[in-house]
């Protein structure tokens, strides 16, 4: 016991004398949160438009009149032909270009379906989706006036009319900012950068050094230098998922509003797995270069894509679903937006919990025989 | 009575026999030395008797435990210094001592009196505040030894502990290696430099995994060498050991900078017919011909010449 703890007081004593290392962690979560948190944003706020009007009439007008009162459309240019609206959308100039055809007034006033093109730069088809809903919402609502309008005209007053119309309540996330959604994922993205690639690195700098062979010798069991150079990190993990939590609550105004205890308790259990593929990669590099290597582009990156970090497991291809149960990323990460953005605990996220406990302590004891065996 | 007792030790990667077959015996408290080329298989049997590297087949007894089944209880009782500098750049030197004695387990006051004695011999009382990676190369290897013995033990194993140091430094370094050997302790050591061998109670030398010769460095030489030794002195050493290497009365020849080592026959009356024999065959200059006691590195490389020839 005396030895793990005269161990850990030497890892610490090393990062002292690293402060880049200590910066790392203590700095770059900051910096992440606050890029991601403003970066990471799918909300279409203001569409740029341009508008072909061919019919330059009083109604025209104020058809277009209802996009820019709508709030979310502003209009860039008005151009009068097809050529201009393909050079401002290749340019990028625009996302949406609005063409009304010549005969869209004399088409209402005689009752008839006026039509009206709206095309869209779908190089980011997200953006193009949702302006092409908003678009869709303006027509549907200015096709009703008209239709009222000419009702009440013709003295057919419309007093009751049956509609249905949607109470839309969106829980946890009530203004849809894809911010609140992605900046908690930040908890587990740092928690693995910090236990798998600096543990790797760690672990294999003893190697590159030497003083791992040096350790061997010493009467120090395999599992008290495991402990001992994991036990700093769980530490500094620990550091950091507190100042992701308060820089999360300051910067952005979004509080943890489930059990904190258990966001804790379920960091652990996720970190055991983590650890455990740090010192697993540790057991295949030779150099802390490859060790980074590996752990980046073999572990990191396709750990993050099947998490549901950013991208929705659901619509991922069966096959691929069936991957990303393995992910434990996966099932932390339902932990933290549950207990962070829905107020969930332990009673509702209990199995998630379970689960990582399995993998982890599965991972880290695979690896540490592996660690094991490669020392002898 | 042996410290160490190896028996049959074996040690293959793959296909490669690194160690092969090799026993021997090291006495309490002699300075017992490891010689061979890089590659000989040196390092190996040392991590074997470390406890880093598992033998293929074969044991060894070291401080009366076997290195197979009682590892855990060889590592309280030996030091180990490895070809690399082993301690923690990064920290300092007082840090990296009270690590490496936290790691072994010392009490407190016995911290306080191996860390004056550590501090004394590596000369830096007064700079345990300094870190270890900005120390001189010759002083870094003096703490390294000074804690891979921190905990007193019976035997020390230094693999190369030399490799890239000063000549002064050097010399400074087998000193401390004989005043632990005055203290009892069984020294195992390594090296290339065939000359520090001669600081060696007893040597074995090894090569391609095998023992070739053993004993002490006077067995060595009259055991292995017969022949008279000159050693000559020339304008193109490389030019004159070919020819050399044509007459009948030279056994040997081998270069030592810009000198020749020639172990010679019987059939040489006379020192003046090596000039005359040079003289015959080319235009260079002999400057200088001395009878000469073989080194042990003449012992070496005739022990190496000699199995290539069996080989051939």
């Amino acid at each position: 016991m005396k030895s793990i703890l005269e161990f850990i007081k030497k890892e610490f004593l090393q990062f002292k004398r690293d402060p880049k290392m200590f910066a790392l962690i203590l700095i770059a979560p900051v910096v992440q949160l606050t890029f991601l948190g403003f970066a990471a944003n799918l909300d279409v706020k203001l569409v740029r438009t341009i508008i072909y009007d061919q019919d330059k009439s009083v109604t025209s007008r104020d058809f277009i009149e209802r996009f820019t009162s709508s709030g979310y459309f502003q209009i860039e240019k008005y151009v009068s032909s097809y050529d201009e609206i393909t050079e401002e959308i290749d340019k990028g100039n625009a996302i949406l270009a609005l063409v009304i055809s010549n005969d869209f007034e004399k088409n209402i006033q005689s009752r008839r379906t006026a039509s009206v093109q709206a095309l869209f730069n779908g190089s980011d088809g997200n953006t193009a989706g949702i302006v092409a809903g908003y678009s869709q919402n303006i027509v549907t609502t200015y096709s009703q006036n008209i239709v009222l309008n000419f009702l009440n005209k013709s003295g057919q007053k419309l007093s009751s009319v049956p509609v249905i119309s949607p109470e839309i309540r969106v829980w946890y996330n009530p203004e849809l900012k894809t911010r609140n959604f992605m900046v908690p994922g930040i908890v587990g993205l740092l928690l693995s950068l910090i236990t798998l690639i600096l543990t790797s690195l760690a672990v294999v700098k003893e190697k590159e050094i030497g003083t791992m062979e040096q350790l061997i010798v010493t009467p120090l069991k395999p599992y008290q230098i495991i402990i001992g150079k994991l036990v700093p990190f769980v530490v500094l993990s620990f550091a950091a998922v507190i100042i992701i939590l308060a820089s999360m609550w300051f910067i952005f105004g979004i509080p943890v509003k489930g059990e904190l205890w258990f966001l804790f308790l379920s960091s652990f259990l996720y970190i055991l797995s983590t650890l455990g593929l740090g010192l697993f990669v540790s057991t295949i590099s030779k150099t802390q270069q490859q060790a980074m290597m590996i752990s980046i582009f073999a572990v990191m990156m396709p750990m993050i894509f099947l998490s549901g970090f950013a991208f929705p497991i659901e619509n991922m291809p069966q096959s691929i679903q069936y991957i990303s149960y393995i992910v434990p990323l996966k099932y932390f990460n339902d932990i933290i937006r549950g207990v962070i953005l829905k107020g969930l605990g332990f009673s509702d996220l209990w199995f998630n919990a379970v689960l990582l406990l399995l993998m982890g302590i599965t991972i880290l004891f695979l690896s540490s025989l592996r660690f094991k065996s490669r020392l002898e | 009575m042996n410290s160490i007792e190896v028996n049959n030790l074996t040690k293959t990667f793959g296909k490669f026999t690194a160690v092969d077959n090799i026993s021997f015996n090291v006495k309490k408290g002699e300075i017992f030395g490891f010689l061979g080329a890089n590659g000989a298989g040196k390092t190996t049997t040392i991590r074997m008797l470390c406890g880093i590297l598992t033998p293929t087949s074969g044991d060894a007894m070291v401080g009366g435990y076997s290195i197979m089944k009682e590892s855990s209880k060889v590592k309280t009782r030996i030091g180990y210094m490895s070809q690399r500098f082993s301690l923690y750049n990064d920290l300092t030197v007082e840090e990296n001592i009270n690590f490496f004695s936290g790691v072994y387990n010392l009490p407190e006051d016995k911290l306080k009196e191996r860390k004056k004695w550590v501090l004394s011999i590596a000369n830096l009382e007064g700079k345990e505040k300094l870190l270890t990676g900005s120390l001189p190369g010759g002083i870094k290897q003096r703490l390294a030894l000074g804690t891979a013995v921190i905990h007193q033990p019976e035997i020390v194993f230094l693999d190369e502990p030399t490799s890239g140091v000063d000549p002064i430094s050097r010399r400074n370094f087998w000193e401390l290696i004989n005043y632990l050997s005055n203290e009892g302790v069984t020294v195992l050591v390594t090296t290339h430099y065939l000359e520090e061998a001669e600081f060696c109670n007893n040597i074995i030398m090894i090569d391609q995994g095998k023992i070739i010769a053993e004993g002490n460095s006077k067995e060595l030489k009259s055991a292995h060498i017969k022949n008279k030794m000159y050693k000559l002195e020339s304008n193109n050493p490389v030019e004159v050991m070919e020819q050399l290497k044509k007459a009948d009365f030279v056994d040997e020849v081998s270069i030592f900078g810009n000198n020749l080592h020639l172990s010679v026959n019987e059939k040489l009356k006379e020192k003046n017919q090596i000039t005359s024999f040079i003289n015959q065959q080319v235009d260079y200059k002999v400057n200088s011909i001395d009878e000469i006691t073989p080194t042990l590195e003449d012992v070496f490389i005739h022990l190496l010449e000699k199995g290539k020839k069996k080989v051939v």
